[in-house]
């Protein structure tokens, strides 16, 4: 198999903060394999977005990454500088679609324009004629407008953001995050906000673009529904730790870790009854040095508090549990 | 078969939002954000209000509570009729009937403390000594599951679970007998939201309370509500038991939205995307039926004359076609 286009390993963030050390991250591990879709799946403020962060260099001041490789297309992202992030990675080969598309645009400025814009600093066409070069950029983006299923792609060109609905919006945006024919796409819960019927039709056009354009796509989100319809794998993620990862069908079907199993108890789907999980997220501030779901877990041991399991691949599809109860026999007597 | 007493009953609700006249500059005419819509909460349930966002669903909240005025229809409270009066003398009169919004940390007041929060409905209703506020405010706290620490908290020391109980609380001090929810698991997590979901139900049994749910998660709506009433631009398109709903659904909007559910476990083909592009503003609604220019079923009849509401074994469904589409279901 080839080597996965964005690989995460053992990545480990902290923040400083008025209140002391917020280990916001401890052993974040995946990868996101070529031509695939990773759902990146946990609840609010387990770290999703720090990681989205991490990827794209954009950390909050004091944060601090202190242990770990975040690899791209076999580059480490972490050992470039500002500059090189901006010119040959962010919104070049790593494209993003954010959450809220209509805080990403602008609102005083032509869709058009914006576009444009993209095109004019991913693309910039050394010596070709300014006139010729928009011509070109403009022709891609109504394509690209035409392809994300934009209703009359030449009218919208000359309207502002407010005059889209909340779908027609992040179709735009998705269409923004292609223009510079992007490697990865990264989207951070791009389809919350939107109505079922709307959110199914951004659903089958992500899975759409990906196949067509060869993509390969870092989905977040805390919809486990919406992952099983779009993601190949999944990464659960639990208070900054990265607890379960593997085929969506398989995680879905057969979870294991105690959490993963905890939390699609909860999924209406599956729900006996509403039960939810008992007790808090721990602190970032005060975290435990083992497994963070430990205190809330009905399967811990003493040494659940105190240590990480060693990490094992289960099958050949990359099925990963971080979870002492599925160490191989010979580790947990080493 | 005898049916426990309807609580509430809408007849012909109509209400229309906005609209500006001026001499000078033309006239906006008013949206008809609800648009005739009659149906009856009976005691003790909990009836789904369903639709996508601009359907119209929170107006409808806001009218029965008495917050919005209605433009014309009737609203029955326990067989009384309660509408057409001036707004303050509404809220007197559905003094029952209770709201719990859809953004909770919005809807209480940063500034004051968990304690004087709850304590202001019974001051403003008067009647009760300070000693039994307090008390009824601890119990009510118990019932929502929080203690008195909280008290003297504020606002931004809770979490999103914590504080939704608070605004639960806050109306519970009141004995309500209805209460409206608006989204009320909407920016919650699914371990949170299936915790709050089973004290929704836990308290439905011991206090004797009849809920309208609105929502458009049609997940949640699906495990937690005895009947669910489907809302398009401004009418109900369906209404019937949850069961029977989710099993046999007859309106094409409904087949639509049940096949965008983002299930656990994908069907391996779905029976093609039934509806595409987005709804229109209620303002520009098409003529006739109001789902015609989306419906994949649409026939001339459908765009000339709005169905009505039609009752066939406790099954409401507004649709000219629902019986030949059924068959046609059948058949294939």
């Amino acid at each position: 198999m080839s080597e996965p286009i964005l690989e995460i390993r053992g990545l480990r963030l902290a923040i400083k903060t008025d209140e002391g050390l917020a280990n916001v991250l401890d052993h974040i591990d995946f990868a996101v394999a070529r031509g695939r879709i990773l759902g990146l799946v946990g609840e609010s403020g387990c770290g999703k977005s720090t990681i989205i962060r991490a990827i794209i260099g954009i950390l909050p001041p004091g944060a601090e990454v202190e242990a770990g490789v975040i690899r791209f297309d076999g580059e480490d992202l972490l050992g470039l500088n500002e500059q090189e992030l901006n010119r040959r990675i962010r919104g070049s080969r790593i494209g993003f679609i954010p959450q809220d598309p209509y805080l990403a645009l602008n609102p005083v400025f032509k869709v058009g324009t914006q576009l444009l814009e993209i095109m004019r600093w991913h693309a910039p066409d050394e010596g070709v004629r300014r006139g010729e070069r928009n011509r070109r950029h403009r022709t891609r983006i109504l394509e690209l407008l035409r392809r994300v299923q934009l209703p009359d792609p030449e009218a919208a060109w000359e309207r502002f953001p407010h005059q889209f609905s909340g779908g027609q919006r992040q179709r735009l945006v998705i269409a923004a995050a292609l223009a510079s024919s992007p490697a990865l796409v990264i989207a951070d819960e791009p389809t919350t906000a939107l109505d079922v019927t709307t959110q199914q039709q951004i659903i089958d056009l992500l899975r759409d673009l990906v196949g067509e354009f060869g993509l390969s796509m870092l989905f977040v989100t805390h919809d486990l529904g919406v992952v099983a319809q779009l993601c190949d794998d999944l990464c659960v993620i639990y208070a900054g730790q990265t607890v379960e990862s593997g085929r969506t069908v398989a995680v879905l079907d057969r979870p294991r870790h105690p959490y993963t199993r905890a939390l699609l108890a909860c999924h209406p789907d599956r729900a006996t009854a509403f039960t939810g999980i008992p007790g808090a997220v721990p602190s970032p501030f005060h975290a435990p040095p083992g497994c963070r779901f430990a205190p809330r877990c009905g399967k811990a041991r003493p040494a659940c508090a105190v240590r990480r399991p060693r990490l094992v691949d289960h099958d050949r599809t990359g099925r990963r549990v971080d979870c002492v109860l599925y160490e191989p026999a010979e580790a947990v007597g080493a | 078969m005898s049916e426990p007493p309807a609580i509430l009953e809408l007849r012909d609700l109509r209400v229309s939002l906005g609209g500006r006249r001026h001499w000078l500059r033309r006239a906006v005419p008013p949206v008809p954000a609800v648009g005739g819509v009659s149906f009856s909460v009976r005691e003790g349930e909990i009836l789904g209000l369903v639709g996508e966002s601009g359907c119209g669903k929170t107006t409808l909240g806001r009218t029965v509570l008495g917050l919005q005025r209605e433009t014309s229809g009737e609203i029955h409270l326990d067989g009384r009729l309660v509408s057409s009066a001036q707004p303050k003398r509404a809220r007197v009169e559905r003094n029952d009937i209770h709201y719990v919004h859809q953004d909770a940390a919005a809807a209480l007041d940063p500034w004051w403390s968990i304690g004087r929060t709850l304590e202001e409905g019974l001051i403003i209703h008067g009647g009760r000594t300070a000693g039994e506020r307090r008390a009824r405010v601890r119990e009510m706290l118990a019932a929502v599951g929080l203690d008195e620490s909280v008290l003297p908290r504020y606002p931004h020391e809770l979490s999103g679970g914590q504080l939704r109980r608070v605004t639960l609380a806050r109306i519970l001090v009141l004995q309500p007998r209805f209460i409206i929810f608006d989204e009320p698991t909407s920016g919650l997590d699914m371990s949170v939201q299936a915790m709050v979901l089973n004290l929704l139900l836990e308290l439905r049994g011991r206090l004797g309370l009849t809920y309208l749910f609105i929502s458009h998660d049609l997940s949640v709506v699906e495990r937690f509500c005895d009947r669910v009433a489907i809302m398009y631009l401004g009418r109900i398109v369906e209404l019937a038991p949850t069961g029977t709903l989710f099993a046999a659904p007859r309106h094409p909007y409904t087949r639509a939205l049940l096949a965008a559910i983002p299930r656990l476990a994908p069907e391996p083909k779905r029976a093609g995307r039934l509806v595409q592009s987005e709804p229109p503003s209620t303002a520009c609604l098409p003529a006739g039926c109001a789902f015609s220019n989306r419906c994949p079923h649409v026939k001339p009849a459908c765009i000339s004359t709005e169905p009505a509401l039609e009752n066939v074994l406790d099954h409401h469904v507004a649709c000219w076609r629902w019986q030949e589409l059924r068959s046609d279901a059948r058949a294939a």
